[in-house]
């Protein structure tokens, strides 16, 4: 089996619009999630968000790629742009054929969807752009980052709601490590943050009006984000060969499904993930410094999430750090395992673990050590990443320092 | 129909139940409704009775909407419909 690394690292999101930005902000505890800037939101009763602020599309892509790129597609390309190019990876002859995407997102080109049903029905317009379904289509990200770097290899895209991007990462993982790929851009993207995207989402009453308080005693609710996070994950006998930079080792990866509820998290669902990327990463409990927690800030998750990390690593569940840094950049939905790898690579590369930002009050039911409000230094050379979705699906990966 | 009557009708319709068979002493437990149903019966109170109640699933207490029992439930949309009424007059 192949050993699977990080070379490259790219994001768009609430917190900066690259990589540098998003971990001084993770560093700082600063907070994305404000008022957000959105047609109608008069009628909404949420109207706060992790939004990606002072967005001009037009500063990034040319009129003709406005017109076919939905902001999950734009915000994937750019993602994409600056992990390939740091990477260093130029796609040609074989290792074109032998390279791939596979990325994550829950709902696709929610704003093209928006926009154009308005103009249909509100409007009463008989007539849309020719371009709305390959613009909204799930694939369509997926698809503009192959054309624009030559990844002729495998490429499609994975929505399982809330763990898209952790179940796109690890098949990704899965597709190096068995040797059918030598390099995949992986990652997702999510731009819901439009009045039917936060309509929707209001209708079941899990959402808070004010902050994502994860863990908190006193939380009220998760909170919509956006933007999107892509790596290029490469077979590390390739990047070695050629020299690379090496962000982080991928070392395993484990999905399991609740088979019980569509929106009712499962303890012992989200445990077996976790203690099956332990396994198939052959790392022991004790290994694990750093978990970067599904953490939404909804009463159902975090005290199931906290009872499943419990259970899996026994006492050692009490010496780990596990934070979500949901509280800064908002839920990207299928977008957000993927922002919150970068926390993970923060923890193993600089040392430097993310805080849950706006922790107020102990939840006795959440009594792990969530980072409250401060970042920490520390040097921790294992983590997991947790993804737990609606409909009972969980993704959780492991990586290792290198 | 009065508002008993409807909010009866709704969590009867929601619990599959004839509205004969729903006490006011029911808890919506008891009736086996869980929380999406409970999500879903508050959606339709606020449809039939033109009113928004102040519910977070994930802290029901907190919202003073009182779900303890279908008569609790029955008081507070009556609360509800008359707080409207006195704005609307």
């Amino acid at each position: 089996m192949k050993r699977v690394v990080i070379t490259g690292a790219g994001t768009i999101n609430a917190l900066g619009k690259n990589v540098a930005e998003t971990m001084e902000a993770m560093r700082e505890g600063r907070c994305g999630i404000g008022p957000l800037d959105i047609r109608d939101i008069d009628r909404l009763s949420v109207q706060i968000g992790g939004q990606v602020r002072d967005y001009d599309e037009l500063a990034w892509f040319n009129r003709q790629q406005v017109a076919l790129y939905d902001r999950f597609t734009q915000f994937t390309l750019l993602a994409a742009k600056e992990a390939i190019a740091q990477s260093g990876l130029r796609f040609e002859g074989e290792l074109s054929t032998r390279s791939g995407v596979v990325l994550g997102t829950a709902g696709g080109g929610v704003n093209t969807w928006d926009e154009n049903y308005r103009s249909v029905y509100e409007e009463g317009r008989n007539r849309v752009h020719p371009f709305v379904v390959p613009k909204l289509m799930n694939n369509a990200a997926a698809s503009h980052v192959s054309m624009e770097y030559n990844l002729k290899g495998p490429a499609f895209t994975v929505a399982t709601a809330c763990a898209s991007s952790n179940h796109a990462m690890g098949l990704a993982f899965q597709m190096i490590r068995s040797g059918m790929c030598s390099v995949i851009l992986t990652g997702g993207s999510e731009a819901m943050l439009c009045f039917g995207g936060i309509k929707a989402w209001e209708g079941l009453r899990v959402m808070s009006r004010d902050a994502c308080r994860p863990f908190s005693a006193n939380r009220n609710g998760m909170v919509q984000g956006e933007g999107a996070a892509t790596f290029v994950f490469e077979d590390y006998d390739h990047a070695r060969a050629r020299g690379a930079g090496i962000l982080a080792e991928v070392t395993g990866f484990a999905m399991t499904s609740d088979a019980a509820d569509i929106v009712m998290p499962s303890a012992q669902g989200a445990e077996r993930a976790i203690t099956g990327a332990l396994a198939d990463a052959r790392m022991n409990p004790e290994d694990v410094g750093y978990i970067n927690a599904h953490g939404t800030g909804t009463a159902a998750n975090d005290k199931t999430e906290c009872a499943a990390v419990s259970k899996a690593f026994g006492p050692h569940a009490d010496r780990l750090m596990i934070s979500s840094t949901k509280s800064m950049h908002g839920h990207l939905i299928g977008g957000t395992g993927a922002v919150e790898l970068l926390a993970c690579i923060m923890a193993l590369r600089d040392g430097v673990i993310a805080p849950t930002i706006g922790y107020e009050e102990p939840d006795p039911e959440c009594a792990l050590d969530v980072v409250p409000n401060t970042a920490r230094e520390a040097r921790v050379t294992a983590v997991l990443s947790n993804a737990f979705a609606f409909g009972g699906l969980n993704a959780v990966l492991a990586l290792r320092a290198i | 129909m009065n508002v008993q009557d409807k909010v009866i009708a709704i969590i009867a319709e929601q619990a599959v139940l004839q509205p004969s068979d729903v006490k006011l002493e029911h808890s919506l437990d008891d009736l086996g409704i869980d929380s999406l149903g409970l999500v879903e019966s508050i959606f339709a109170i606020e449809e039939a009775f033109d009113v928004s109640v102040p519910f977070n699933a994930n802290d029901p207490t907190a919202s003073g909407f009182d779900i303890s029992s279908v008569a609790a439930i029955i008081a507070a949309v009556e609360g509800l419909v008359r707080q409207k009424e006195a704005v609307g007059g």
